[in-house]
């Protein structure tokens, strides 16, 4: 059964086998270790810097959720920045406008993503490769401007965006408001991490990685390739508008222009520089949308956007698989 | 016997171009039956139409339901398990999550690791290779691991797509030997199409040669491989 060659699902596609399951006694320990840092963290840095970190977390989040439809499933999206816009803006409507607690937005952003997700990869399913690429395309264009329709404007504020109110530590903690954002952010990425990575070691995870690698086989197989593939975009939807929602919370400001095909294409970049199909990559992919246009700004303020495409194409020659394939060596180095 | 599988008229097109002009023929339940034919003669076509994945016209009676127009997860859920051309091995899996998602119709896990572990025994150079990526096997490895895969869905039929494409003839001679052997123990009903005609006949009980998507012959296997015209044809001798 050979298939017409799917460009574009076997270009993102990490070339090399992928490290979608390090299967190790080790892998427990090291993310200990990580979590024991990252509780540690905030209190060594400076309030801005803790910022940044959580906004880091917010965009793994993101790109996590982009990789279970990519990486796992094979499908391929330029249109996560509106689930991302449509879990922020559920946020900030619901916390500005309904007086909800801000925790309470999250599950309600990622329902209402899933939702979405879903119904908008029920399309896509007849699409494939470069006409999902288009499709997904047209979503990411039309999300800003449906944003500022002045029909919607009384919940979207137009171009104007909507100011969120920053929650304070609760309980009395003494945390500053970063701080208390901070660890609250990691909490709900430690649960979504767990969670996607319990989903592709299961039964389920089984038949999207099936559906990625041979989606002919994977249907005589059994598998129902339509619900399977619907349900892992309303899944990506969930993840990535959850992250939309922390996003919100956390910079205490939505706007029609912040979530544009610029996003998608940056979720996407870190997807990538992470390492396709390799969940932990998010974490490196987060810190790369984060801090290296500020280190290209840093390098040349008139010359940013080449700096970062220099910088950019440095990474991908250094690490052609991402942080997954780099690690990887690594690691089968040390092992020699 | 009954029958388990019956065809009449079954039709296929590739958009306007029509690769099955309405075939008949049958399997009997536990049966060996072969369809014998050069490249382009509509073998293949044929096994994608039984499973869904080309959308087939006639009626295609399995277990004496019409089948016709239902999709490949469907059929398969039925219990034919399908050993496709090109093996559709999983290539960045292992090979036990291949034999595992042969088993995604079944939900009795207690079930499904005793199977792997029977195919192991059928095939304990997959047991050598079981965490192993199933792409890095050879040729002849992911043959194997196709026919357990479709094992692991305890088909009532299986459907070979030229399971000795491309093999060593000493492979080919065991692939065919492991099948007997399954026919027998585990009362597997097959359908094979080949073009290896020598090793098919001597496999099936009941054999079809099809000629650019119609039936030209058919009968049983040893009467078949007995023709004059189909050894000069398809033996070479």
């Amino acid at each position: 059964m050979t298939e017409p060659a799917k460009s574009l699902d076997k270009v993102a596609m990490t070339p090399r086998p992928p490290a979608v399951r390090p299967k190790s006694a080790v892998g427990p320990i090291i993310f200990l270790v990580l979590l024991a840092i990252a509780i540690v963290l905030p209190f060594m840095v400076k309030g801005f810097v803790v910022f940044q970190l959580t906004q880091t977390m917010v965009y793994a989040m993101a790109i996590l959720g982009l990789n279970l439809l990519t990486g796992i499933n094979g499908q391929f999206s330029l249109g996560h920045s509106a689930f991302y816009a449509i879990g922020a803006y559920t946020a900030a409507i619901l916390i500005e406008q309904a007086g909800m607690n801000y925790a309470l937005t999250l599950p309600v952003a990622g329902v209402i993503c899933f939702v979405a997700g879903f119904l908008f990869g029920l399309p896509a399913l007849r699409l494939e490769g470069i006409y999902l690429a288009l499709a997904t395309f047209a979503l990411a264009s039309a999300t800003p401007q449906i944003l500022k329709l002045s029909p919607l404007e009384h919940f979207t504020g137009g171009v104007q965006g909507i100011v969120v109110t920053k929650p304070d530590a609760p309980f009395g903690l003494p945390l500053s408001g970063d701080q208390w954002l901070y660890f609250f952010t990691l909490a709900v990425g430690v649960v979504l991490y767990i969670l996607a990575r319990n989903l592709v070691n299961s039964r389920a995870g089984r038949a999207l990685l099936a559906i990625r690698d041979n989606p002919i086989a994977a249907r005589s197989m059994g598998i129902n390739s339509s619900l399977y593939k619907a349900s892992a975009f309303g899944l990506s939807a969930l993840y990535t508008g959850i992250a939309g929602a922390l996003g919100a919370i956390i910079v205490a400001f939505v706007a029609p222009d912040s979530f544009t095909l610029t996003l998608s294409i940056g979720l996407l970049v870190g997807l990538v520089i992470g390492g396709v199909g390799w969940l932990p990559g998010a974490l490196f992919g987060g810190a790369f949308l984060l801090f290296v246009p500020n280190i290209a700004e840093s390098v040349s303020k008139g010359l940013s956007g080449a700096v970062y495409g220099l910088l950019l194409i440095l990474v991908i020659y250094v690490m052609p698989s991402g942080a997954a394939g780099f690690l990887q060596a690594i690691v089968g180095r040390f092992k020699k | 016997m009954t029958k388990l599988l019956e065809v009449k008229g079954l039709t296929a097109s590739y958009g306007q171009v029509r690769a099955l002009h309405g075939i008949d023929f049958e399997l009997e339940q536990g049966g060996i039956t072969t369809l014998l034919g050069a490249n382009g003669a509509g073998k293949t076509t044929t096994l994608r139409a039984l499973c869904g994945v080309v959308r087939p016209g006639g009626q295609v009676l399995f277990d004496g339901k019409n089948i016709v127009g239902k999709g490949p997860e469907d059929v398969a859920r039925l219990g034919v398990a399908q050993v496709p051309e090109g093996r559709g091995t999983f290539t960045r899996m292992t090979v036990e999550e291949n034999l595992q998602l042969g088993a995604m119709t079944r939900s009795d896990r207690a079930g499904i690791t005793r199977d792997i572990d029977k195919m192991y025994d059928h095939f304990p150079r997959l047991k050598q290779r079981r965490t192993q990526q199933a792409g890095t096997l050879s040729g002849g490895e992911q043959q194997m691991l196709a026919i357990a895969r479709a094992l692991m869905l305890r088909p009532k039929l299986m459907l070979l797509d030229e399971p000795s494409f491309g093999l060593a003839p000493l492979v080919v001679r065991e692939m065919f030997e492991i099948l007997s052997a399954l026919n027998r123990e585990e009362k597997v009903s097959m359908l094979v199409v080949e073009q290896n005609a020598a090793q098919a006949l001597a496999l099936a009980d009941q054999a079809y040669l099809l000629e650019t998507g119609t039936i030209v012959m058919s009968g049983p296997a040893k009467q078949i491989g007995a023709d004059e015209n189909v050894r000069r044809s398809y033996l070479g001798y």
